[in-house]
């Protein structure tokens, strides 16, 4: 089979398998410990950690070699001392989801937007910018889109407290 | 714009701004349109007048306190959302549900699928110009919504879900009421299908507008019946299958066709085929012990860790992404909303319609703004 021809089917070991001989140390796969409530969905959960400066070749690879089409959101957490952004990736054949997780620096909040991958994309990373500060480049219109454009301040990160939240 | 859509005006363009009030718009948004003649160039949603910061407000919160929260994130599905954020807790205590306790689920999920898509078909038809398809629909509704009352105790914010369970067994009669309304919605919805498949008004203004390829469907993440009606076949229930759904044989519907008439096809044949689960879920309800338990007692904590959940909303994919530090109350809990990403995809639908289809168009994507804007 030629390197780049698309696998429309991907079980979890191949996926797996696959993107360990592309990406090898930059990948880091996350095993589930659930028992009980059908642990990892049997098969359908692939969890991975990698770094920033990865995670655009990651996301077009997963797009074009394994056929995942879909992007179901773009989540940002605020850790305190990081920031966090999640995706959550699926292929409509196999109902697999792949879950990568890339680590952002408070200082230097910046990571590639994947809009151009996934247009699903634009309004979840709009969504995340407008919220907690992450700036996605390469965006095509990263601008205000829940919160009124004269908002300064970033609602949604932790050191924004609400009424009744403990200042600690 | 394609080549082969008519752009013959070459008039002056134009901004139209559609909203926050308008007849079309279900809710407080507002569609601004570039419009150039009667023909759509370009459109562009702005949403964020009902932001509420729902997701901040649960990091002040306990996991019980959540679950009316989450039935106000849509009034017309309120209870697919507090299905879908127990599932999340669940999946975080990692706890299986007891079976009696699935299929109660399933039942009040398709119940709730099928008033939800009524509601989308009486405001078709009131954005259509027809006030009986709407009567109609509404009169059908009330059905269902007796049941949710029997079940739950209330109509619309239904609060029945719990971690690890549901709040009651299903009422003494209730299997008895419940067959009665779906065998009689069985008939009812053909007197309301007679009312808009025959009805060439009706008809033809959903056929052969917004077209949109699968290939484009996927990429712009449009998920639910819209996509449905595009050529793509995934459905949640049942390919990633939650509560008792993998036990229960149903069909989903698929249309290659991509048009506005295609995604209303598909929402029509979504409520007979929830009639057909409800009816089954029933009959397998029957084989489980009356005695058995529907509901497990579980940890007001749930431990360290991150949790993904997602269900068949009736708009769409919803999904729930649950960060917990191992305390009463989620450090982050993630929603998304199957119509946020829906209505991002406006241009898409609109390019090259006329401005008289933007009603027709957007009833497709069944806006609800509760969960949109969150």
């Amino acid at each position: 089979m030629p390197d780049d021809a698309m696998i429309e089917a991907p079980t979890r070991t191949d996926a797996e398998a696959l993107i360990k001989g592309k990406f090898g140390s930059k990948v880091v796969f996350r095993e589930t410990t659930k028992k009980n409530s059908k642990g990892d969905n049997e098969g359908r959960r692939l969890y991975i950690d990698t770094d920033r400066d990865t995670l655009y070749e990651l996301c077009q690879y997963i797009h074009d070699r394994l056929n995942f089409e879909h992007i179901i959101a773009v989540t940002g957490v605020d850790w305190v001392d990081h920031m966090q952004t999640v995706y959550h990736i699926v292929n409509y054949l196999t109902a697999m989801v792949i879950e990568v997780t890339v680590d952002i620096p408070n200082d230097d909040p910046h990571v590639r937007s994947v809009t151009d991958i996934w247009e699903g994309a634009n309004w979840h990373e709009r969504e995340t910018y407008e919220l907690f500060g992450i700036i996605f480049d390469n965006h095509p219109k990263l601008e205000r889109l829940l919160t009124p454009k004269s908002y300064e301040f970033y609602p949604f990160r932790k050191s924004y407290k609400l009424r009744g939240q403990p200042d600690e | 714009m394609s080549e082969l859509s008519r752009t013959g005006y070459q008039t002056d363009k134009m901004w139209v701004t559609m909203g926050p009030q308008h007849p079309f718009s279900h809710g407080l948004w507002t569609l601004r349109v570039k419009v150039d003649g009667e023909y759509i160039l370009d459109a562009e949603p702005e949403v964020g007048y009902l932001h509420r910061g729902w997701e901040k407000e649960c990091e002040n919160r306990t996991y019980a306190k959540i679950i009316p929260m989450a039935d106000r994130l849509c009034y017309s599905a309120s209870m697919t959302w507090s299905h879908l954020y127990c599932k999340v807790a669940e999946e975080a205590l990692d706890v299986e549900l007891p079976e009696r306790a699935q299929y109660l689920r399933v039942i009040a999920d398709e119940i709730c699928r099928i008033q939800s898509h009524l509601m989308w078909l009486a405001a078709l038809g009131t954005d259509l110009g027809s006030l009986t398809i709407f009567l109609w629909c509404l009169r059908e509704r009330e059905f269902f919504l007796d049941l949710n009352v029997r079940l739950c105790g209330q109509r619309l914010t239904t609060n029945y879900p719990r971690i690890g369970g549901v709040r009651n067994d299903m009422p003494y009669y209730f299997e008895r009421d419940c067959m009665r309304v779906v065998t009689r919605f069985e008939k009812a919805l053909w007197d309301i299908i007679n009312l808009t498949d025959e009805s060439t008004v009706f008809v033809n203004r959903l056929k052969g507008i917004s077209y949109l390829t699968r290939k484009q469907v996927a990429n712009l993440g449009i998920t639910g019946p819209a996509m449905r009606g595009c050529g793509v076949d995934y459905d949640i229930r049942r390919d990633d299958p939650y509560a008792a759904y993998d036990k229960l044989d149903f069909e989903v519907p698929v249309l290659k066709e991509g048009d506005a008439y295609a995604r209303y096809m598909v929402r029509i044949e979504e409520m007979f085929q929830s009639c057909e689960l409800i009816r089954q879920a029933f009959n397998a309800l029957q084989k489980i012990p009356k005695t058995s338990p529907y509901r497990l007692k579980v940890s007001r904590n749930i431990p360290e860790g991150t949790h993904m959940a997602r269900i068949e909303d009736p708009r769409g994919d919803a999904m729930m992404y649950l960060v917990s530090d191992g305390t009463g109350s989620p450090y982050r809990l993630k929603v998304r909303s199957p119509v946020f990403v829906n209505v991002s995809a406006s241009k898409a639908m609109l390019e090259g319609c006329r401005v008289a289809d933007i009603p027709a168009v957007m009833a497709m994507i069944d806006m609800c703004l509760g969960e949109t804007d969150r």
